[in-house]
């Protein structure tokens, strides 16, 4: 399809479902029915050339579906549901009606704590980001059949939860909020960490997943985890054609070839962060992207500011209970004060359940061995850590380093 | 994150089961296709396939040339693959769970109870950039 076109109904996906589902309230069906109106669409446009309103064009196909679908259920049920024809009769002469956050609405639907993970991650890029159900399948490497099914599922979580399509009370709104930046960081990490060589597919994820959390930054300016969620997927997204090589394979950010990281995104993501910072109220994505940047503006790995990056993993420490971030801590202390400081906060870890069975452990471990000169040892850890991984690049990489140091061994 | 449930036996096991009376033969092959299908509805189902019975499973080794040499000689004790189903769940207790309920599939005589089900994960790509 023309990429204009979809980046169009794309950007109007949520402003159509938001107008559809206050008119008709049936967020399911509502879904489908704006689906269909994507799909004429994509079909028409590119031949008929774009309507002169692309969302009342879009917002009346989707009206017609709507009627069509209650129609044939009401001749089924042999009585008319008079109200939703009014409402159906009215919507085809009222201008389309649009309510600036009704993208927010529904992403705070869609990312409701009463779906799983990965069903409010299929039904925010359906519903919210416009994606075709082919489209997530492909992305998530899963059959069409079964991300349909998770997508149905999602819905139906939705309607058995009494999920409302409004904002969140004042006092429900920050957690909720939180709870759609997961998910949309989620996204971001799928597309971001497991694409390798030229599986677009998933980049596109990533790229979504900006694009949406640009939008609920220009609904939400004020928010500064919202900005600094903005900012951290920028600027890690920045290195991305750096990450790895044409085979694939990982490439460690200390060699990575800094030439190649996207300076006009890490200037975007630099001045959003030093514009937010300041408001107050620094969460943990603030305090990631802040991490992220100075990484980003070391134009050496040796120039990399390690005070100030452990500073800040320091607080971010303070702030999470995440034991990955206490990983990162020990390597930034190992960084500053030298690896016999980070192995000593790796023994303290080891203790943490969630860490004990899991391979970043030995990797830096080994890491932090290697530099204190156990040759040894380092490649035992590497190989133990090659033994716990889930990614096939990652496992490359860690058994490519043990044998590195057991050549050296031999030699 | 993708998990493989491998279902295995030994020649003696598929021996076994291709004697099954008619009954369990019928309510076994019932259970699989549910399975299957409670997958799919469940929205986890990724992929599966049942392989041919291990009687004209071959060794396959290269000789001179790459020229395939076979051997089709296993010891007893050798485990056959017979078919694996391949989800996409949350975690790896959500396949534990599942791979038990395919462990409780209705067997016949002494198959009868739980069947062992190997899991394993099946790899993705990069995970999160290591710091370095």
């Amino acid at each position: 399809m023309d990429i204009p076109i979809e980046r169009l109904l794309r950007e109007l996906t949520p402003q159509v479902l938001g107008a559809i589902v206050r008119r008709f309230g049936d967020f399911a069906a509502a879904e489908d029915a704006v689906q269909e109106s994507l799909l004429a669409a994509a079909m028409e446009w590119p031949r008929e050339g774009l309507p002169d309103n692309p969302r009342s064009w879009l917002t009346q196909v989707a009206s017609r579906r709507m009627v069509d679908q209650i129609r044939s259920e009401s001749a089924r049920r042999r009585r008319e549901n008079e109200t939703a024809l009014e409402a159906a009769r009215t919507s085809q002469s009222r201008a389309a009606d649009l309510r600036e956050d009704d993208a927010l609405v529904l992403l705070f639907m869609c990312c409701h704590p009463a779906l799983t993970l990965s069903s409010a991650i299929a039904l925010t890029l359906r519903a919210v980001g416009g994606l075709s159900t082919a489209e997530i399948a492909h992305a998530f490497l899963v059959p069409e059949a079964t991300m349909a099914q998770r997508i149905s599922r999602a819905k139906q979580s939705i309607k058995s939860s009494g999920i409302r399509f409004q904002l969140p009370t004042p006092e429900e709104r920050a957690q909720r909020l939180r709870a759609v930046l997961h998910v949309l960081y989620l996204i971001f990490n799928e597309g971001y960490t497991t694409s390798t060589g030229p599986n677009l597919v998933r980049t596109e994820l990533s790229h979504e997943a900006i694009r949406l959390t640009r939008m609920v930054h220009k609904l939400q300016p004020d928010d500064t985890e919202v900005a600094g969620l903005l900012s951290l997927m920028l600027l890690t997204d920045a290195r991305r054609l750096a990450r790895t090589n044409a085979e694939g394979e990982l490439i460690p950010l200390a060699h990575q070839d800094r030439a190649l990281w996207n300076q006009e995104q890490i200037a975007e993501g630099v001045a959003l962060l030093s514009a937010t910072l300041p408001k107050g109220s620094v969460g943990p994505y603030q305090l990631q992207a802040a991490i992220a940047a100075i990484h980003d503006e070391a134009t050496q790995a040796h120039d990399t500011d390690w005070p100030q990056i452990l500073a800040l993993y320091d607080l971010l420490r303070r702030m999470s209970g995440n034991p990955m971030v206490a990983l990162n801590h020990a390597v930034a202390s190992a960084m500053v004060h030298g690896p016999a400081k980070g192995l000593e906060l790796l023994d303290v870890l080891q203790a943490d359940t969630r860490l004990a069975d899991h391979h970043r452990l030995d990797a830096v471990r080994a890491h932090l061995l290697e530099l204190t000169g156990d040759r040894a040892e380092a490649a035992r850890c590497y190989r133990a850590a090659a033994g716990k991984t889930g990614s096939l690049p990652e496992r490359n990489y860690l058994l490519t380093q043990a044998a590195r140091l057991s050549a050296n061994e031999a030699s | 994150m993708k998990y493989m449930l491998l279902m295995t036996g030994t020649k003696a096991d598929f021996q076994a089961y291709a004697q099954w009376p008619k009954q369990d033969l019928q309510a076994n092959i019932a259970f699989m296709r549910a399975f299957s299908k409670e997958l799919k509805d469940a929205g986890v189902f990724v992929a599966t396939e049942g392989l041919a019975f291990p009687d004209q499973a071959k060794m396959v080794r290269a000789g001179q040339d790459a020229e395939p040499i076979t051997d089709g000689v296993f010891p007893e004790s050798k485990e056959f693959l017979a078919g694996y189903w391949i989800i996409d769940v949350e975690g790896p207790e959500e396949a534990y769970k599942i791979a038990a309920r395919l462990s409780a599939a209705p067997g016949s005589g002494t198959m009868r109870g739980s069947m062992p089900i190997e899991v394993r994960q099946v790899m993705s790509g990069a995970p999160e950039e290591s710091r370095r």
